[in-house]
């Protein structure tokens, strides 16, 4: 038996009947990475002593009195910029790379309550800055499906260990793109939540305006699963929300998509658009409306500012952020510095890679006297113009679909079951999530 | 606009971030770059709109001030690059007289 090709919710069913052990699913897993690993190179940690000691408490404990939480037993990869409490947590940068964190940021703490199993850390382009996964002190992971492409990134090693069956399901994060892009390359399903829906304490801050901790999981009842344990309020997070969290699971039972209305905004399928992207995706439309979703033209006009109002806000935001690796409290420091200045000067040279040093220079930039109101300023006065074109667009349709890097579909601010439905009921109509990549 | 080596030095400086004479050229060419895209911005005219600094709305959150369990400092210490009994150790910041 296999158990590496069951999805997070058959394998769930599996255990919760006590069909299987969590030692036999940890074990499983190991063989799995031991034998697809080397080509993926999706971790930056593995987690196999922990994963064992976990699985064996598990099924001592259930063996007296079988009570179970919904994840527990899973096998889980998370990405290593989310704090484990002494499971390393290095960003995929020098800097980090022997930070062993004191505590699990709060959805680690809330998998853990659930009895999850960590199986490992999983890479990423430093600090999450990237889209290639290449930019890791640790090296590149690779694509499943093509060992000569990248995985996508920041969460490129999430994504690519969810396609190449290396873990359950997994968590990434997202600031422009970093669940939703890898997540397409790989071909599993990624979700960006709302900002505010789930808690980013334990999250190590890039974009604090932007950063989300989301799902990405074979597909897409599996990443309703998993948002459903790690969504909701938590006062460690100022910025979370506190709202009501959907049943997830339940908004997917709804087959059709009658009542969706469904905005193709024309911006996006511009001039540069890749004819095969456009042909899959007037293809997937095109199945939307068979299933019953109202097809309309909408129109995102301030689209061509939405890059540059990210790179001004993400890189300002970040340079912030970043000050705090200093060399003093915790991380790298450099050898034999003169004074206090020249260590952080120093540290800060050979702790970061090339494009973790090119935000850090844009942001400081774009926030310096004289520089600020031209461009931080006008970047937030701007970004206000795209939110009122998304603002508008949800006034006449609930959702929108796009090109897939970085986002197929886009749902209202706290309406992620609309976008689970939609994508749910699509993935019923269609065989692409069964396609497995032959790892060579 | 053009930013220059000079430019980068500066902005280094504010940054803590040691640049080699090799970075400066590559950065200054690449900042020029990306700050020339980035220029998109002056193409649309934001008198009159708010500024968003955070796309929910958020206010003001405020918790009682009540004292909590919280790391002990050997848990805060056991990442330091380099400590001594109860503290972070740094290299010297004042001059002696």
């Amino acid at each position: 038996m296999s158990l590496h090709k069951l999805t997070l919710c058959e394998l769930q069913k599996q255990f919760q009947a006590g069909e299987v052990t969590a030692t036999e699913i940890v074990r499983a897993y190991f063989l799995r990475i031991g034998y697809v690993e080397p080509k993926v190179k999706a971790f930056v940690t593995h987690a196999k002593e922990s994963a064992f000691m976990e699985a064996e408490v598990l099924d001592r404990k259930l063996k007296g009195w079988r009570k179970t939480k919904p994840l527990t037993g899973m096998p889980l990869a998370i990405k290593d910029n989310i704090c484990t409490d002494g499971v390393s947590t290095t960003c995929s940068s020098r800097m980090l790379q022997s930070f062993v964190p004191p505590y699990d940021a709060t959805v680690i703490a809330k998998l853990r309550a659930q009895e999850y199993i960590l199986l490992g850390k999983t890479n990423l382009d430093e600090f999450a800055m990237g889209s290639s996964t290449e930019n890791s002190a640790f090296g590149p992971s690779r694509n499943p499906w093509n060992l000569h492409c990248v995985p996508g990134g920041s969460s490129g090693g999430s994504a690519a260990a969810v396609a190449a069956e290396e873990c359950v399901a997994a968590l990434g994060s997202d600031t422009g793109g970093s669940i939703r892009q890898p997540a397409a390359f790989c071909g599993v399903v990624g979700l960006k939540p709302t900002y505010g829906r789930v808690s980013r304490y334990g999250l190590v801050a890039f974009a604090s305006s932007l950063d989300q901790i989301g799902p990405i999981a074979r597909n897409v009842s599996d990443a309703a699963f998993l948002l459903q344990a790690i969504a909701g309020h938590d006062p460690m997070d100022s910025t979370s929300v506190d709202r009501p969290v959907p049943d997830y699971m339940k908004a997917l039972q709804k087959r059709d998509l009658k009542t969706v209305k469904v905005g193709v905004p024309v911006e996006f399928f511009a001039e540069g658009l890749d004819p095969d992207v456009e042909q899959s995706v007037r293809a997937a439309i095109g199945e939307l409306k068979q299933l019953g979703a109202e097809i309309k033209e909408i129109r995102l006009p301030r689209t061509d500012a939405a890059v540059a109002v990210y790179y001004v806000i993400a890189t300002a935001e970040a340079s912030s952020n970043l000050a705090r690796f200093d060399g003093v409290k915790f991380g790298f420091r450099a050898k034999e510095t003169k004074d206090l200045l020249d260590l952080y000067m120093k540290t800060r040279q050979e702790g970061f890679g090339p494009e973790v040093k090119r935000r850090i220079m844009l942001g400081t930039y774009v926030l310096s006297a004289g520089y600020y109101d031209a461009y931080y300023g006008k970047a937030q006065a701007v970004r206000t113009l795209v939110c009122q074109d998304f603002d508008a667009a949800f006034k006449e349709v609930d959702l929108i679909v796009t090109p897939a890097t970085p986002t197929p579909l886009i749902g209202r601010a706290f309406e992620e079951e609309t976008i689970l439905r939609a994508a749910h009921a699509y993935e019923q109509s269609t065989k692409w999530h069964l396609k497995k990549p032959t790892i060579r | 606009m053009e930013i220059t080596q000079q430019d980068v030095e500066k902005v280094a400086q504010l940054a803590r971030l040691a640049v080699s004479a090799a970075e400066k050229e590559i950065f200054a060419k690449q900042l020029t770059q990306i700050l020339g895209h980035v220029d998109t911005l002056s193409r649309y005219d934001t008198t009159g709109i708010e500024p968003t600094a955070t796309v929910m709305g958020h206010v003001n959150v405020f918790r009682e001030d009540l004292v909590r369990p919280s790391l002990s400092s050997e848990q805060a210490l056991a990442n330091a690059p380099e400590r001594e009994v109860d503290g972070f150790v740094v290299p010297k910041i004042l001059e002696e007289r």
